[in-house]
């Protein structure tokens, strides 16, 4: 595993300049990904904020070979850019020892709804890909609709706080387990304030053979009515919450990297967040109480699970 | 399987979907992602064999959607592999939104086309309903009338839509079961032959050319976008004169020589059906009958079709008095037809044009028979008559 003294020397391959939010979580997950590859990657990106954000032409933020495509197929795109390399390097038009990482990026929506299908075929083929999914919790670039990974309670412009219903009215859908459930040899879920724990988590993605998956919480001001200078301890929060827990599941056996000393009480990280303040009015106590209630319960569910097979 | 009954001519019996799939392994491209669909699936089943038994080259995606095959299609041709697929109907329509995508991006996958009806109510027989929600997705539409037109065709897109001046997708037609699932006898071209003639993709630039990395499907804002699209029309229409050169080289190699269009009879005919793939078969045993009893009867039929050759056709159909366009899609309630009316605009304002009439047939494989044909053909005559078009458009064999 690299060093932060050696990552921060290595090329800087995702550009300022570029239109992302301050305090978007996005930049520094992205930064650190590219910087942990260790070889030349090429990306693919979802439409959303990350695409938007960082290629209105003329000018791209990317220093690698990158394409967008469409919405729902991030990682049906990588599939085909992959099948390409193996394909050409198998007919010598690439040299045999030319190593390329391939990578495909989503937002929640791109990757938990509609890209779903693409994703889990993609899984299932076994291509030799990383895909990492930046978590912000709702579909942000078409302004905070919400998604299946939208937390319970969540205001969203399509679920919002009303007498009637109070936000969003599901927990969110737990991908993570979901991809694991597809028997693939690398997956976790990692969180931008740990840079030591998301760099180690990309290299070892980018470094298995067959498809990887990474999870990664990015704090969105914008979305979650959030301090951008509070972004990063936003995130940590989630973590020390146990909302967001920073597990991996190796070759099917599970590993908890990261138990908080002291597991903070939900009411910390919702707090921070507009898009909850209305869970803490009396009458929506309830809901605060099942949040913290579910946490707790998957929380435990993880640690009975640490180190042990789950497929 | 393809089991060609070879003699030395290389003279086969296939079915449409058996040449087809025959065609993509002498092809041998670089990547193919496919999913099945009836009537096109036998052309991926066939090519999967073909790819177990070691026969082609390609990397074979088998994907989990159609819309997954061809965004994996559009990252394998940006990625500079030369790309093939093949689809119907359902599947088709599931690819809608990536087709843009491809021809937007200039990427020259090439993709069998097996024209099947649309749901609802759901059917699997023929009709265009498919390939001309697609008309507009600036995508090359080629449709073949045979089995070895299809066959033929298939490598002829490859070499347009690769062409470096004209860099755009290309869909190869054929009618769903009349002609996939029809056998027929055909002339293949020997392996070598194939290869010469196809020859190497040479990609402008490829995603995965590290040393030089590009960004592709930047967002685009109103200060360009128009532009890209000018430049993107320029280049689809600019494929004419490649259609013509690679057809022209065909015939040289292989003589059997293509054009924009067949036309059948047609010169000093004075009512005409205007009809695309295998209904101009049909078509032709009409006009033959009706010559024999000294009816000045003639066929046009267009093989390219996107780029539509506006000019050629409708300068093909100057001297004949009176035209009916036969369409086996409906744009349900535009002004008939889209082929006719892509004729009929393509002959507007010009002096002492014919009168166009159009009628949709064959709907979701109804049949088309001689008589429907002879009859379009009586209709024709009595618009001659009468001087008058008279109903302008509507349907036949209801
Ligand atoms: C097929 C399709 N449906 C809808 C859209 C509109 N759209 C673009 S981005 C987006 C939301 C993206 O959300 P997410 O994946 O969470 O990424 P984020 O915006 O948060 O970065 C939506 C709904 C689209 N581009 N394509």
């Amino acid at each position: 595993m690299a060093t932060l003294k050696e990552l921060s020397a290595r090329e800087e391959l995702f550009s300022g300049g570029h239109r992302l939010c301050a305090g978007c979580g996005i930049p520094p997950i992205m930064r650190l990904l590219l910087r942990s590859a260790g070889a030349p990657v090429v990306a693919t990106t979802a439409t959303g904020c990350l695409e938007v954000g960082t290629t209105i032409y003329p000018y791209t933020s990317w220093r690698i070979s990158w394409i967008h495509s469409a919405f729902e197929n991030s990682a049906a795109t990588i599939s085909g850019i992959e099948s390409a390399y193996r394909s050409l390097k198998k007919k010598g038009k690439i040299a045999a020892d030319k190593d390329i990482k391939f990578l495909a990026l989503g937002g929640d929506g791109g990757t938990y709804d509609i890209g779903f299908q693409a994703l889990s075929g993609a899984l299932e083929r076994g291509h030799d890909f990383l895909y990492v999914c930046y978590d912000n919790g709702a579909y942000m670039n078409t302004g905070i609709q919400r998604s299946s990974a939208t937390p319970l309670g969540s205001a969203t412009t399509t679920s919002p706080a009303g007498s009637a219903h109070p936000g969003k009215g599901q927990w969110r859908k737990d991908l993570t387990r979901i991809v694991v459930a597809h028997n693939i040899p690398y997956a976790a879920q990692a969180s931008p304030h740990n840079w030591r724990d998301l760099a180690k988590k990309a290299e070892k993605a980018f470094n298995t053979e067959g498809p990887t998956f990474l999870n990664v919480v990015s704090p969105c001001p914008l979305g979650w009515y959030s301090k951008p200078e509070l972004s990063i301890e936003t995130a940590k929060l989630a973590v020390d919450t146990c909302y967001w827990p920073l597990y991996e599941v190796e070759d099917g056996i599970l590993k908890v990297n990261y138990k908080p000393r002291e597991k903070k009480p939900i009411e910390e990280w919702l707090k921070l967040q507009g898009r909850f303040k209305h869970l803490f009015k009396e009458e929506n106590r309830w809901l605060l109480e099942e949040t913290q209630k579910r946490i707790d319960s998957e929380w435990e569910r993880l640690l009975e699970m640490d180190g042990k097979r789950v497929f | 399987m393809a089991t060609p009954l070879t003699d030395k001519k290389k003279q086969v019996v296939l079915t449409g979907n058996s040449a087809v799939a025959y065609a993509m392994k002498q092809i041998d491209p670089d990547v193919c992602a496919a999913y099945p669909i009836t009537p096109s699936t036998a052309i991926m089943e066939e090519f999967s064999s073909y790819y177990a038994d070691g026969k082609v080259s390609t990397e074979l995606v088998t994907v989990e959607s159609e819309h997954s095959a061809m965004s994996a299609c559009v990252g394998a041709a940006a990625a500079g592999a030369r790309v093939m697929t093949a689809t119907s109907s359902q599947g088709l329509a599931l690819m809608w939104e990536v087709l843009y995508i491809a021809s937007g991006m200039r990427l020259p996958v090439v993709m069998a086309v097996v024209n099947r009806a649309l749901s609802a109510p759901i059917n699997i027989h023929c009709d265009h309903s498919d390939s001309m929600g697609a008309r507009d997705s600036g995508w090359i539409q080629i449709y073949s009338e045979t089995v070895q037109e299809a066959y033929d065709n298939l490598f002829q897109a490859v070499r347009i839509a690769e062409d470096h001046r004209v860099l755009t997708p290309a869909m190869v037609c054929l009618d769903g079961f009349i002609t996939s699932h029809a056998i027929e006898n055909l002339t293949l071209i020997e392996d070598g032959d194939v290869k010469d003639f196809v020859g190497e993709f040479e990609p402008k630039q490829s995603l995965l050319d590290t040393g030089h990395p590009i960004t592709m499907g930047a967002m685009t804002l109103p200060e360009y976008y128009i532009d890209f699209k000018y430049e993107q029309s320029k280049a689809i229409r600019g494929a004419k004169e490649v259609v013509i050169e690679v057809g022209r080289e065909f015939g040289e190699r292989f003589g059997r020589e293509y054009g924009l269009m067949e036309c059948y009879r047609l010169d000093d005919a004075d009512v005409a059906i205007v009809v695309l793939s295998s209904a101009a078969g049909t078509t032709k045993v009409a006009v033959d009958r009706l010559r024999d009893q000294g009816k000045k009867v003639g066929l046009l039929r267009p093989r390219l079709y996107r780029p539509f050759p506006h000019e050629e056709i409708a300068s093909a159909l100057m001297g004949v008095k009176a035209v009916c366009v036969l369409d086996r899609a409906d744009s349900m309630s535009g002004f008939g037809g889209p082929l006719f009316t892509d004729v009929r605009s393509a002959l507007y304002g010009r002096d002492s044009a014919p009168k166009v009439i159009g009628r949709i047939f064959g709907l979701g494989g109804r049949d088309y028979k001689v008589e429907d044909a002879e009859a379009v053909f009586d209709e024709l005559y009595n618009v001659l008559e009468t001087g008058e078009a008279g109903k302008l458009t509507g349907y036949i064999t209801i």
